[in-house]
């Protein structure tokens, strides 16, 4: 198949259920946003989704995939420039030595100027910024034209220019070649303008709508457990989870936030 | 001018047989050691390059014990801790150096035993010195052969591999969402390395085959970005060096009183000069 299909989901991380229940869909086309504060899952659910972690419970049923990982550590010294890992991309998988060839060469070349990456294409990996990385390790997924993809929290380490240049080549993507797009951010709102759907995480289950279906009150209070105020402001939404009367620590989820260094 | 040719090249350095068997073994194991170093420094796997190196001297120290080629010895025992090592610890980084820990203790507890009934109940006297920093002068023709098979296999693997084993060595999940085989590819690297392994401790011994493993290796990586690149520059490093310190210790017959100084300690000198000399370069 192609697109995503994701069945009464469930995950237990060292015997600790992380999801339970979750099931959803994303169609080859569609751009759904996976919505949640640190520690909702969303890492756990791509990793499922994938096959790097198996379920308790429920199936997966996807096409090919490419995917962009969280965080991924490269040494300094890394003798692999950009356009090297990008042409992994492509047949990284592939037993032998690879023999120059001008049409693989010319792919590279297309897919590093489509996420805007030629300027810095020779230079070593582990020595470009978190967003040149980001953009590089974008390419490396597509290349291989794969009709699901998955990042995670592919915008944390932008700018707000570079994350809306991101989310912009995203959706071109996502409508001019069919991909099914999931994405995980922890702020929905960069993503807002893209997005069709929104599968939102919280006390390892999920809402799954359209924004306007899911980012509202009642709904999230219902996912949450407890009250969550959900504010729209110059075209922004903020949630507010109010900290339940009985916990000593107030905790702070608002998702309008910067996400916090790491 | 002619007596500094003439001390260069002392008198039947390039007729001798023996130094002829020198350099191609010891280049080959150069060669290869290159190429495969450069996986084991971008993996960050040094530590267990050279766990690998000490605990296969046991190998080489039985074999001397049964009289048969020591560096099938040291193959066995460097393919035996390597995937030993894969199978514990493939997942977790930390599990892996514990793993590596492990099997070198008991590795050199064998190599202690074998070493110490090769000086007791046979005539092999030199034994451990050759096990432990090789004899390079000293290698059969017979083992030249071997080593020939040893390397084109090592060789195979590495290109067979090289591609998945490249982007797994980058990031291991980027290589799994490609359908690459990551714990096969570990595998795979690990027996590379026993076979690059065995066929340096016959020549520069198990102790310092480290040095041609890893020298060369961290100093491409100062000197070229791209993959393919360093592993050509660490072969040429590794094979420069082994070459110019062969012609060193066959000179130093006549410079030194007595039997002249052990080619290891020139080629591992020369290897260590390169890398400073790169590291002031770029500096
Ligand atoms: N190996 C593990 N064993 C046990 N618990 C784990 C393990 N890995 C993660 N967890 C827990 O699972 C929960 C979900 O983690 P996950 O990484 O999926 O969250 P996330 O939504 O991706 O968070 P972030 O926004 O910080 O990336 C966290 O509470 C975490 O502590
Ligand atoms: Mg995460």
């Amino acid at each position: 198949m192609s697109g995503l299909a994701v069945e009464r989901l469930s995950v237990a991380l060292g015997g600790r259920p992380i999801l339970r229940e979750v099931s959803f869909e994303v169609a080859p086309g569609q751009f759904v946003g996976l919505i949640g504060s640190n520690g909702a899952g969303k890492t756990t659910l791509l990793r499922t989704i994938l096959g790097f972690q198996a379920p308790a419970a429920g199936s997966v049923r996807r096409g090919s995939v490419g995917y962009v990982p969280q965080k991924i550590l490269l040494d300094p010294d890394l003798p692999v420039r950009a356009r090297d890992l990008v042409a992994l991309g492509l047949d990284g998988s592939r037993l032998g030595l690879p023999l120059p060839s001008a049409s693989r060469r010319r792919r590279v070349e297309e897919m590093l100027a489509a996420v805007d990456a030629l300027a810095f294409a020779d230079e070593r990996i582990g020595r470009l910024s978190g967003g040149q990385q980001q953009r590089v390790l974008i390419a490396h997924a597509l290349i291989r034209r794969p009709t699901l993809l998955l990042l995670d929290e592919p915008l944390a380490n932008l700018d707000l220019h570079s994350a809306a240049g991101v989310v912009t080549l995203l959706g071109r993507l996502c409508r001019e070649q069919g991909i099914a797009i999931l994405i995980s951010a922890h702020d929905m709102n960069p993503l807002l303008g893209v997005m069709d759907r929104i599968v939102y995480l919280a006390d390892g289950r999920a809402a799954v709508g359209t924004v306007d279906e899911v980012v509202r009150g009642d709904v999230l209070s219902e996912l949450y457990g407890h009250h969550v105020d959900v504010i729209r402001v110059h075209g922004r939404i903020l949630v507010v989870v109010a900290p339940a009367a009985e916990l000593a620590e107030p905790e702070q989820h608002a998702t309008l936030l910067p996400p916090a260094p790491r | 001018m002619s007596r500094l040719a003439g001390l260069l090249l002392a008198a039947g350095f390039l007729t001798s047989a023996p130094v002829h068997t020198a350099l191609l073994v010891g280049g080959g194991a150069a060669v290869i050691s290159g190429v495969v170093g450069v996986f084991t420094v971008i993996r960050g796997q040094a530590f267990a390059g050279h766990a690998l190196a000490d605990v296969s001297s046991a190998g080489g120290s039985l074999a001397f014990l049964l009289g048969v080629n020591p560096i099938l010895g040291f193959l066995g025992m460097a393919g035996a801790a390597a995937a030993g090592m894969e199978a514990v610890g493939v997942r977790r980084l930390r599990g892996r150096d514990l793993a590596t820990g492990v099997v070198l203790g008991a590795g050199l507890a064998l190599a202690a035993l074998f070493l110490y009934l090769d000086s007791t109940t046979t005539s092999t006297t030199g034994a451990a010195i050759t096990v432990m920093f090789g004899s390079m002068f000293a290698i059969p023709a017979a083992t030249g052969r071997l080593a020939a098979v040893v390397g084109g296999a090592a060789l195979a693997g590495v290109a067979l591999m090289y591609r998945p084993l490249l982007l797994a060595s980058v990031d291991a999940d980027l290589a799994a969402a490609q359908g690459v085989r990551v714990g096969g590819a570990g595998l795979m690297y690990a027996l590379v390395l026993a076979l690059s392994v065995a066929l340096s401790a016959v020549t520069v011994g198990a102790i310092l085959s480290t040095a041609l493993l890893i020298g060369p290796a961290a100093t491409a990586l100062r000197l070229s970005r791209r993959p393919g690149q360093a592993m050509l520059v660490a072969a040429a490093i590794g094979l420069a060096a082994t070459w110019l310190g062969i012609l060193l210790a066959y000179d130093s017959y006549v410079w030194t009183p007595g039997h002249g100084w052990p080619v290891s300690f020139f080629i591992v000198t020369l290897i260590m000069a390169a890398h400073l000399l790169a590291s002031r370069g770029r500096a």
